[in-house]
């Protein structure tokens, strides 16, 4: 294969690259091994930009034509040949598990995640593991046990996080989809920072079944794609009751596809005015103005709406998400699988394991965790941050209820910062501001690239109700179609 | 006055118990995925994802382990809760795979029973009552003496399902507690729920005993003691424990509430070794099961399918079968299986009293013998009808009959086939009775000559020959006339 059919397989849509390769003029290996090309000629892997822990050649060539032989037989699948990339906290049988860890360097898992079933069964070859925050917990991608990911697109800047490979795999042209996780805003923020789609489900559309634990009231796996379509064929792949998930929900998965069709006549989006403070910088704010005025341009209607309990968001958050970790991530422990370290007994042994296993930022949100389920704090923190988040939510069922379709809104309060920029971590949480509410309200939100500020990505945020992505899509799909492909990374 | 013996401070004290009991349900996967429940599988044997709880993998909820949970709830006299909630119960321990045990906390599935346990000499009843019902995970078993200087652990028992069984300390004495347990074990036996054995582990009892002086309405300070593993052994480590208490309180000691181990060899309750402070286990609702919400529909059903329990049953024999004593009732209403074995019999025969002796004589000892159970003893109830008939219409001796019963036990055939097959079926016709007669009195020449010459005290001893050589199938009347008939001949 030359550069050229590489570059020619590259400029395909995840869609015209599952029909190529159904109609056979595209194989699967091909497809895949571009993929990976593409990974070592841009230095996708730790000594360069570190945005990819794993790869396995030999078992993306079986992938690969095991697609082709489907082919031959009539059943290509709906992502035959498309080659994805899936963050490091969706277990896989062909690639490591580590979730940027140490506790769980090695570790492969012995059974596929639904949604990495499902992106087999549908065609498409799981090519690489990507570069996360340790167990999802960041906003930069500096928190992997395996050093920083960097930026694609200005690499002396982060990609955001916790799914910072995802996104910069899909934005440095390696695929056109691959999965991340979000708990608060992990796919949509990096989406931002990196110049691509990134759509967080609403709570219970995917299987969580593989996606290794986080804050599980709160983690859904979210895709990532060049465009709102690769992103919208990859969430109907994986979307849909799984027995395997209490939590998942048996609601029909609509063909987001269709969404493209769309018309925005008639919808009512909402500005909620707490996602434009005033000390927003001003050139996010224009940016998210301007494509509101394309909405309006195309038909819909903008009404400035009100989510009161938005200022709370970052706080309750801070105390769920820790507080189910801490649960959570007690079964690392040294017993039956990752890391061990001998120490002085049982305990001596929990305590090295741990100790060393977990980095800082997952120790701190142990901690935190532990001490607000701790009894006597209980109530005055677990329990209250649990009726603040009803508060939330009812925010936005109140405004879903008021005749508003949609909400538009930045994805985060600045662009890429750089590597090192945050170094507190409050300042850090507070770059998921405009995101982490969506995951404590369950409803669905995607960000997709609205133009650039000092040359870099700018992300604008939809929110629907309950399972309304349909109606995010059709938005997303409208405004990137006006916006041009000049938004994107 | 001397200083008061033990005895005689026991005698100014009163004993309080409140009794926690767990009990496996009688599933044939567990709790919360579907592995077997096979007891005595290779250690690690019935594992998967879920009770290894491997990164990424979730609960799903056994709904016939519910439903056995709310048989014993409504046979309990418990209200079921339209919705209970699934609980985490954080600790760390090698046979805990995740880290936490799922039971439920603030929201059991039933509360509020009632357990008759016995009768005053007043006649009034003695009333224990069921604070709750909930259900939880078993943990895992850890073997400490397999392997020199480890510990193995072996999960085939992680997630096998339990509830566990939590009493008002309403329990007055050992007597009570173990009257309580009887009950509830023979509760749970006739609504089949468990093999309810402690000695197979399927049924665990920890007692909380205080002692308090005699009128005293305020409650003494507790002490939980675990580690009994009979029946006997509560009653015996409740009376060791309260005998301790005593002499502590009656010396003007405190009660130290702590968690007290029995060792049944030593006869002895020693302090638990104390776990670092108090636990806090953190409880918090477990965010990967959504709450168990039980239609009232589901719980009607499930009352209608309730079996006859075994004070309605003793209340029902009482009234059917007046031949039958008090303590013919108790045996036939010990079990869930002998009631109805002796109903089958006594309605196929129309003679209750005669079939409750055969149950409880020769039935009882034969499983016992054989080791069956009335559920699957080779002798049907219709055959023992039938064997009832024929000894009743005089076509086989009593003695006869025994020997035909243990036949039955053997071979399972049917009591006329035997008879037949045995030669035992009472012999009437006089040709072979007189050559019988003849035989004896020519083996037996001396006693022949006296009885002749008119010692009649003989006759017995003859006609016990005469049923001898018969096998017992002559009919001893008629051997009395023919012998008789011999007299001064």
């Amino acid at each position: 294969m030359t550069p050229n059919d590489r570059a020619a397989i590259g400029a395909l849509s995840a869609a015209e690259l599952r029909d190529r390769v159904a109609a056979g003029d595209v194989s699967p290996r091909s497809a895949a091994e571009a993929s990976l090309d593409r990974a070592s000629e841009i230095g996708a892997w730790r000594d360069g930009l570190n945005i990819l822990l794993y790869e396995n050649r030999d078992d993306a060539r079986r992938q690969a034509e095991d697609v082709a032989r489907r082919r031959e037989r009539g059943d290509a699948g709906s992502l035959a040949g498309v080659p994805v990339i899936l963050k490091d906290n969706i277990a896989t049988t062909s690639l490591p598990t580590s979730c940027g860890s140490r506790i769980l360097e090695g570790y492969v898992s012995p059974y596929d995640a639904t949604v990495a079933q499902r992106l087999r069964a549908a065609g498409a070859v799981i090519v690489a593991k990507s570069n996360m925050d340790e167990f999802a917990m960041g906003s930069s991608t500096e928190n992997s046990a395996f050093g920083p990911a960097k930026n694609p697109l200005a690499p002396a800047r982060v990609p955001g996080g916790s799914s910072g490979g995802s996104a910069a795999s899909v934005a440095a042209g390696l695929v056109r989809i691959a999965l991340g996780s979000e708990t608060g805003g992990s796919v949509r923020q990096p989406a931002a920072f990196c110049g691509v789609v990134g759509v967080k489900p609403t709570y219970g559309r995917v299987s969580r079944y593989g996606l290794v634990a986080f804050a599980s009231s709160l983690d859904q796996v979210g895709v990532f794609g060049r465009s709102v379509d690769d992103a919208a064929l990859g969430l109907h792949t994986i979307a849909g009751l799984d027995p395997l998930d209490s939590t998942s929900a048996a609601e029909p998965v609509p063909m987001y596809r269709d969404a493209a069709r769309g018309s925005l006549t008639g919808v009512v989006i909402g500005r909620p005015k707490e996602y434009f403070p005033d000390d927003l910088d001003p050139r996010i704010r224009d940016k998210c103005d301007a494509s509101l005025a394309v909405l309006e341009s195309l038909g819909a209607e903008v009404r400035e709406v009100t989510l009161p309990h938005t200022h709370l968001a970052i706080e309750v958050y801070y105390i769920v998400a820790p507080a189910e970790a801490s649960s959570n991530l007690a079964r690392f422990d040294g017993v039956r699988y990752g890391l061990r370290l001998e120490g002085d007994g049982l305990r001596g042994m929990y305590e090295a394991t741990r100790s060393s296993g977990f980095g800082p930022e997952v120790t701190r949100r142990i901690l935190l965790g532990t001490y607000v389920l701790s009894a006597g704090y209980y109530d005055a923190y677990y329990r209250k941050a649990q009726q603040v988040r009803a508060l939330i939510a009812r925010d936005f069922a109140d405004v879903f209820k008021s005749g508003v379709h949609l909400l538009f809104t930045p994805t985060t309060p600045t662009p890429a910062f750089e590597l090192g920029a945050k170094s507190d971590p409050y300042e850090m949480y507070l770059s998921d501001i405009f995101t982490c509410t969506a995951n404590l309200a369950g409803v669905p939100a995607m960000s997709l690239p609205i133009g650039r500020v000092d040359g870099l990505p700018v992300g604008g945020q939809f929110i629907a109700n309950h399972f309304d992505e349909r109606q995010m899509f059709a938005a997303a799909y409208a405004l990137e179609r006006q916006l041009g492909a000049g938004a994107h990374a | 006055m001397s200083a008061p013996t033990a005895a005689a401070a026991t005698a100014t004290f009163e004993m309080v118990v409140g009794l926690e009991v767990h009990v496996q349900l009688k599933t044939t996967t567990k709790i919360f995925c579907r592995c077997s429940t096979d007891f005595g599988a290779p250690p690690n044997a019935n594992t998967c994802p879920v009770c290894l709880a491997l990164p990424g993998a979730l609960p799903v909820l056994n709904a016939h382990a519910v439903d056995l949970a709310i048989r014993a709830a409504l046979a309990l006299g418990c209200r079921v809760q339209s919705t209970s909630v699934f609980a985490r119960k954080n600790y760390f321990y090698p046979d805990l795979p995740k880290g936490y045990q799922i039971s439920q906390f603030d929201r059991p599935l039933a509360l509020d029973g009632l357990l008759r346990i016995g009768t005053r000499p007043d006649g009034s009843p003695i009333n224990t009552r069921i604070t709750r019902v909930h259900m939880e995970e078993d943990a895992g078993k850890s073997v400490h003496d397999r392997f020199a200087g480890v510990t193995a652990v072996d999960l085939n028992r992680a997630g096998v399902p339990l509830i566990e069984i939590v009493s008002e300390p309403d329990l007055r004495g050992a007597r009570e507690a173990d009257a309580y347990l009887r009950t509830l074990k023979q509760i749970l036996e006739f609504i089949d729920v468990s093999d309810v054995s402690m000695e197979k582990g399927s049924l665990r009892v920890d007692a909380n005993i205080s002692a308090r002086r005699m009128g005293e309405t305020v409650l003494g300070t507790k002490t939980e003691v675990k580690n009994m593993n009979s029946f006997s052994g509560v009653t015996r480590a409740l009376e060791v424990e309260f005998d301790r208490q005593c002499r502590v309180l009656e010396a003007g000691g405190r009660i130290e509430q702590q968690t007290m181990l029995w060792d049944a060899d030593a006869g002895e309750v020693r302090p638990a070794r104390s776990k670092e402070g108090s636990h806090d286990y953190r409880y918090f609702p477990d965010p990967d099961l959504p709450p168990l919400i039980i239609p009232l529909e589901r719980i009607d059903r499930l009352k209608r399918e309730l079996p006859e329990l075994p004070a309605a049953r003793r209340e029902r024999f009482r009234a059917e079968y007046p031949a039958l004593a008090p303590y013919d009732i108790e045996v036939l209403t010990a079990g869930p299986g002998i009631g109805a074995y002796f109903e089958h019999v006594a309605r196929a025969s129309g003679d209750p009293k005669t079939a409750a002796n055969w149950i409880m004589g020769d039935v009882l000892a034969s499983l016992k013998a054989t080791d069956q159970s009335i559920e699957h003893f080779s002798v049907r109830p219709a055959d023992l009808a039938e064997l009832l008939d024929l000894v009743r219409d005089g076509v086989v001796s009593l003695t006869a009959a025994k020997q035909v019963f243990a036949l039955m036990v053997k071979t399972g055939d049917r009591p006329s086939q035997i008879a037949e097959r045995e030669q035992l079926l009472k012999v009437t016709d006089d040709s072979a009775l007189v050559a019988w007669v003849d035989e004896v009195l020519a083996e037996h020449p001396d006693e022949a000559r006296r009885f002749i010459g008119g010692e009649r005290r003989l006759q017995g001893v003859l006609v016990g020959h005469v049923m001898k050589k018969s096998k017992g199938s002559a009919d001893p009347k008629r051997v009395n006339q023919l012998l008789g008939a011999r007299i001064g001949t």
